[in-house]
């Protein structure tokens, strides 16, 4: 439930936008306070060490169901998306300027929480797969949310490229993963450590894993994305990028702790990269002149510093990188906030534009300096003593043979960090006030300090009495992870003797040197080279983009013959590929005898091939003797037990070819003669090669029985008991494989729309009308255009037509007919009327739009369809009774009967607005219309 | 008689390849046309052949054919006539908007592109 209620409230803040910005605020903090008291009245159970479970089935067959579980883990990281998302709402609320698109906000904000909790709260590593993907999506939208800048778009781009790719290595590895333990459900993958770590693919699946994590986290190498990131609004930043988003990468190592950690590989891999990252990212921080841009890299350092502790692999370890992501998300939100404070009063986070704010902004220097000396790690405030922990930690850990180079490395990665936190601190709060700020600062509203403020509260409150306000959930959490009791004792006094606390001075006064020195290293460093990730990314990208366009550009040139010869060929190779790898048995099904008249047939369809391709170049010619391959087709049908087929494939004859004739109208009527003898003889040889082929497949497969018991075993039994009617194809086709036929029926009626729009395109561009009208005059034309017995039995004729459609309708559930060939007959009946009277008077004449009755016929099979939702059954199920009314015979009524009309209906739409479509770009091209139904007037005998 | 459908689906095969390898959008139309034939049949071919035993249940009946091809056919007819039309739209509205049928991408002369020429086309 708790999962749920973002994604609900994201539509809420999307349509409550209309009522104001205030409305839409209001929706979304009250999802979110909603789901995060919720998530209270669930805590006690899980501090106490249950765990709250939801299962719900979804594709049992694949292992995946939603399986939501909530432990203190999971406790902690949704308190944290909760807790900081109000805040974050809040802020964001008085941050967006009034022409921001504000509901827009809410949403993608709303829909990135639900996709965080989902990862934290699922069970099922494949729902987590899900969702983790989902966040990718959701913070691509929230980064890139100003549209209009650059930046924007880029570092959003960058972001979903990088976190998207390591996201797809994931998915490879938590396959293998649940392969191994042969469960997706992450509880029981917990449970099997031994069997994980014995397997030899533990190893390319905790790759895969990692890389997923790294990139979401920012670990180095692929830290680069997160600065490029920070073009987003600062709410984004804060909330993504400080407490959520890059968590998750640290949440799933966690998650993942109790199975994964503990070997050579993890310890050398998670805690190399983790150092690395805290020193690049520590290092950079400390030069970058825009405010966000050295947060963003202090968060790469800090994340490194917990990927660090995650890396080392013992208990008291992950305890201490428990804590610091808890402590890290307050101060950096709050950091976060207060950059974001100083641009909007300011109007710029370059930091050599700021200086002296501490007079001009005392409440922002307040939170500021708090939260800032907590980020470099000193006394009283939380960040001292995760870091006293981590420096403690570290100083234990042998790393490559040796006991002190981690610590080394460590108190470097401190004194840096104190240096970057003070540089903030004295850069732009310390120092004179300035007069050339691009705006005059001074303190925002309540509506923007106070989130800030009150994560400003948290740091000092976990820094002066941790045992009483974080410890409990501290010790929940890291029980979750380590799966064993945890029982943290955080202090501020280690004693005299403890390392950490000799570390801890270094760093300080480390950290105060380096600021001194400060502006003779920005000189080196700005003087010295350095690999910038985005231009190799760029690099890489533009590479990709260059074999992506050469390969496609070899394949297709906008030729369409090389492209259809590369797809045949490769089609065949394959084909040939198959067949040749494959085993399959002797023809054993004696081949049927062949009588006279089939004979004759095939010699005419043969003659008819051979005539379409010789005179191809002869349009009107050609098009005939398609009509006549149609024509035997049909009979093929009709021979070979398919009357359902001859029917159809009779009708849709009739209307194809007319259709082809208007096209043929405004077509050139001879095709010019273009190819050369040679390519006409390669051309032949690939379409023989390709009809060889078909051919011996053909035969292969007619002499052989089906390998398996065919499923159609089963319609043929069901079709009277279960859909009451006997003709089994008619059975199939609107009850059995219902929805495939309510499918089809709408792409037909999207294809007749596609047409209706297409013709709508043409009609108003003025050279295509210019151009019909030209080719029009250039045709010479019948005399008599309605011949009037053509007229008078077309108009007899329609009745017994639309009575004919109604019969075959009807009977379609029991004999060959139904609603497709029903649709075609009528439809061909007025087709007649137009082919008699023209275009002008038969539109006159009609009083029902095409798009009507293809929409009406979509509807009602989808409502005949919907129908058993109210007897409880699935969609499409179809139910029939037998009744008797006097004087008709007994009959039976099924809902596929009306299903079935929904088809006939739809096939009649389609395919007069089709050829209606047609009909009106000749109308347009200028020709004579006539609003009678004769050319001649019969009463006057004379040519009107 | 299993020869002579293999051998039509084979001769529809190789004439709509034929055609659709052809230069000018009517006779493209007209291959997919008879392409689609062979599709068509074939996948009727793949219920095997029974003579004189249509799907209709009746009590006289000695045996039935597969009606499962035949059902999956009758739509897919009715299908490639919408694919017909749209394809043949297309190639009308292609010829009235550049008063020419030819199927190849164009360069400025009405030669078709060298594919050396095509590369920038995306930059």
């Amino acid at each position: 439930m708790i999962a749920v209620l973002p994604f609900l409230g994201a539509v809420f803040a999307a349509v409550m936008i209309r009522a104001g910005r205030n409305a839409s605020a209001l929706a979304a903090g009250a999802t979110t306070l909603t789901a995060l008291l919720l998530l209270a009245i669930a805590a006690p159970t899980v501090l106490n060490g249950g765990v709250d479970r939801l299962q719900v089935d979804w594709l049992p067959q694949l292992g995946l169901n939603v399986t939501l579980m909530l432990d203190g883990l999971g406790l902690l990281f949704a308190g944290l998306i909760l807790g900081i998302g109000l805040l974050i709402i809040t802020y964001a609320r008085f941050y967006l300027a009034a022409r921001d698109p504000m509901g827009q906000f809410f949403a993608y904000l709303l829909l990135f929480q639900g996709a965080m909790l989902g990862i934290v709260l699922s069970d099922n590593i494949l729902l987590l797969l899900i969702f983790w993907e989902l966040t990718s999506l959701s913070s691509f939208l929230l980064i890139g949310y100003w549209k209009h800048l650059p930046e924007g778009r880029q570092g959003a781009r960058m972001a979903l490229a990088i976190t998207g790719a390591g996201g797809l290595a994931m998915i490879g590895g938590m396959l293998i993963l649940g392969n191994i333990v042969g469960s997706y459900d992450l509880s029981v993958i917990l449970q099997n450590r031994d069997l994980i770590q014995a397997s030899p693919y533990y190893l390319p699946a905790l790759i895969l894993i990692l890389l997923g994590c790294f990139t979401k986290s920012a670990q180095f190498p692929f830290h680069f994305w997160l600065p490029h990131a920070m073009a987003a609004p600062t709410p984004v930043s804060a909330y993504l990028h400080s407490a959520t988003m890059v968590k998750a990468g640290i949440f799933l190592m966690a998650r993942m702790w109790p199975v994964l950690s503990g070997t050579e590989a993890w310890f050398l891999i998670v805690t190399t990269a983790g150092l690395i990252t805290m020193l690049i990212g520590a290092k950079v921080a400390l030069f970058k002149d825009d405010l966000k841009a050295l947060l963003a890299y202090s968060t790469v350092s800090h994340l490194g510093l917990i990927t660090m502790l995650l890396g080392i692999g013992t208990k008291a370890a992950a305890t201490v990188a428990v804590f610091h992501i808890i402590n890290h998300a307050t101060f950096k939100a709050a950091l976060f906030m207060t950059a974001g404070i100083v641009d909007h009063e300011a109007h710029t986070r370059d930091i050599r534009r700021l200086g002296g704010l501490r007079r001009l902004m005392p409440v922002t220097f307040v939170i500021a300096l708090i939260t800032s000396l907590s980020m470099a790690g000193l006394p009283p405030f939380n960040g001292f003593l995760s870091k006293e922990l981590m420096l403690e930690q570290t100083a234990i850990t042998p790393y490559f043979g040796s006991v002190w180079l981690l610590g080394l490395l460590a108190t470097l990665g401190a004194v840096l960090s104190v240096a970057y936190s003070f540089r903030l601190l004295v850069h732009v709060f310390g120092g004179p006030v300035r007069d050339d700020y691009p705006h005059m600062p001074h303190d925002p509203g309540p509506g923007l300090w106070l989130s800030p403020a009150l994560l400003a509260c948290l740091v000092v409150v976990i820094g002066v009495v941790p045992m009483t306000s974080a410890a409990w959930i501290v010790d929940a959490a890291a029980s979750a992870v380590t799966g064993g009791v945890v029982n943290a004792k955080i202090t501020h006094w280690h004693g005299i003797e403890a390392p950490a606390l000799w570390m801890s001075v270094i760093a300080v006064g480390g950290g105060l040197m380096l600021l001194g020195l400060y502006p003779r290293l920005a000189a080196l460093w700005a003087a010295a080279p350095r690999p910038e990730g985005k231009r190799m990314f760029d690099a890489l990208v533009r590479a990709a983009a260059a074999l992506a366009r050469f390969v496609t550009d070899r394949l297709h040139d906008g030729s369409l013959p090389r492209a259809v010869t590369f797809a045949v060929l490769t089609i065949v190779g394959l084909a040939v590929l198959a067949f040749s790898g494959a085993t399959h048995g002797p023809g054993l099904r004696a081949p049927t005898p062949v009588p006279g008249v089939v004979l004759a047939g095939f010699v005419l369809i043969v003659a008819a091939i051979v005539i379409v391709v010789a005179r191809h170049r002869q349009r009107f010619v050609s098009l005939i003797f398609v009509g006549v391959i149609g024509l035997m087709i049909s009979a093929g049908f009709a021979w070979m037990s398919a009357p359902d087929l001859a029917l159809t494939q009779l009708t849709v004859e009739v209307v194809t070819v007319l259709l082809m004739l208007l096209a043929l109208n405004f077509l050139p009527a001879v095709t010019p003669q273009e190819s050369s003898l040679p390519r006409k003889l390669r051309d032949g040889v690939i379409a023989l090669v390709a009809g060889i082929g078909a051919a011996v497949l053909t035969a292969t497969i007619m002499l052989r029985d089906a390998a398996y018991p065919v499923i159609s075993a089963f319609h043929l039994a069901q079709s009277k008991p279960g859909a009451g009617g006997t003709n089994a194809v008619n059975t199939i086709i609107v009850d059995f494989r219902g929805y495939d036929t309510y499918g089809e029926i709408i792409v037909l009626g999207i294809a007749a729309l596609i047409i209706f729009a297409l013709v709508e395109a043409l009609l108003s561009d003025n050279g295509v009308i210019a151009r019909l009208a030209a080719g029009r005059a250039a045709s010479a034309r019948a005399g008599d255009r309605h011949p009037m017995m053509l007229v008078v039995t077309t108009r007899l004729l329609l009745p017994v037509a639309i009575m004919v459609g109604v019969f075959i309708f009807l009977r379609g559930h029991n004999l060959p007919g139904g609603g497709f060939v029903a649709g075609l007959v009528v439809a061909i009946a007025f087709l007649m009327q137009y082919l008699a009277s023209g275009f002008a008077w038969t539109t006159r004449q009609q009083r029902v739009d095409y798009h009507a009755v293809i929409g009406a016929g979509v509807m009602i099979a989808g409502l005949s369809g919907i129908g058993a939702w109210a007897f409880g059954l699935p969609f499409l199920t179809s139910g029939f009774e037998y009744v008797n009314i006097w004087p008709l015979e007994e009959f039976e009524l099924a809902t596929a009967a009306i299903f079935d009309l929904g088809v006939f209906l739809t096939v009649l739409g389609a395919v007069l607005l089709a050829l209606a479509s047609f009909s009106r770009l000749s109308v347009r091209a200028g020709t004579r219309v006539n609003t009678q139904a004769f050319d001649i007037d019969p009463s006057e005998n004379r040519a009107l | 008689m299993e020869y002579l459908i293999a051998a039509t689906i084979g001769l529809l095969t190789a004439a709509g390849i034929y055609l659709l390898l052809r230069l000018r959008s009517f006779p493209v139309i007209v291959g997919l046309s008879l392409l689609s034939y062979a599709v068509n049949v074939f996948i009727f071919a793949a219920g095997r052949l029974a003579i004189n035993s249509p799907p209709i249940i009746s009590s006289a009946a000695a045996g039935y054919t597969d009606p499962l091809p035949q059902a999956l056919v009758l739509t897919a007819i009715v299908i490639s006539f919408g694919m017909t039309a749209v394809i043949l739209i297309m190639a009308l509205g292609a010829y009235l908007g550049s008063g020419d049928d030819r199927i190849n991408l164009q360069g400025p002369e009405g030669a078709d592109i060298a594919p050396a020429a095509t590369a920038d086309r995306g930059a």
